[in-house]
């Protein structure tokens, strides 16, 4: 199955990209996804601070590493975010 | 509630008036704006972007959890996208109720929660380069639990 990745903030210019699609078997969860993404992470810089504070939203819904995906999901993932002013 | 995502600028004297009502004893207002430096360092503008559809969904339910929790009448909240230059309004969360105390209360609640949970990020242009601003950490119900595939 297929899913789109969106990267944000300082994640799309560590990936290098906005969105791609990636391809996952039949009942990948969001864990496996993550795996994938990492390994491709050790070939470009990538702080691992940053990674390690990532969350992820399934469908524009906050997910955990155990959320099933399905063929087709929007798979977002983003940073800490720092909206309004400090 | 007025919940909003702009790319232009925010009319804050606007929508504070029209917030108001005749059983209103009080209205909290938060005008969030850009200033002039971070740590020192001199800010020539912001770069806002956004989940956007995650964004929108996410404000109109701290929204309506601000209402629900603190029995407030009503409340406003709009984020601009884009660039903004020092002191224009990035952020306009308005809350009216009958007494001071709950505005207060839901006003500040709404700032602080939207600023840890709202998919929205900053790019600081600085005379000497960009960064892009650090962001809070998520809240334990939505960060990721620690994977060890990391170092």
């Amino acid at each position: 199955m297929r899913v789109t990745v969106l990267y944000f903030g300082v994640l799309r210019d560590m990936f290098g990209a906005r969105d791609e699609v990636v391809e996952l078997a039949e009942g990948a969860a969001v864990e496996d996804l993550l795996r994938i993404l990492d390994g491709r992470t050790s070939n470009v810089t990538m702080e691992a601070r940053i990674w390690q504070s990532v969350a992820v939203a399934v469908n524009r819904e906050y997910a955990t590493p155990v959320v099933v995906l399905h063929e087709g999901d929007e798979v977002a993932l983003l940073p800490p975010v720092s909206g309004g002013c400090d | 509630m007025l919940i909003e995502i702009v790319d232009g600028p925010i009319a804050a004297e606007a929508i504070v008036a029209g917030m108001k009502a005749g059983s209103d004893g009080a209205v909290c207002v938060f005008d969030g704006i850009v200033r002039d430096n971070t740590r020192g360092r001199q800010t020539l503008y912001l770069d806002y972007e956004a989940y956007r559809e995650m964004a929108l969904e996410q404000m109109r339910r701290l929204a309506a959890e601000a209402v629900e929790k603190f029995g407030v009448r009503d409340v406003a909240v709009v984020h601009r996208l884009g660039r903004l230059m020092v002191g224009e309004t990035s952020v306009l969360i308005v809350v009216a109720s009958a007494h001071r105390g709950a505005a207060f209360d839901a006003c500040r609640w709404l700032i602080d929660t939207l600023k840890k949970t709202v998919p929205i990020w900053k790019k600081e242009m600085f005379a000497d380069g960009a960064v892009w601003a650090d962001g809070e950490p998520f809240p334990e119900d939505i960060a990721l639990p620690p994977r060890g595939t990391v170092q």
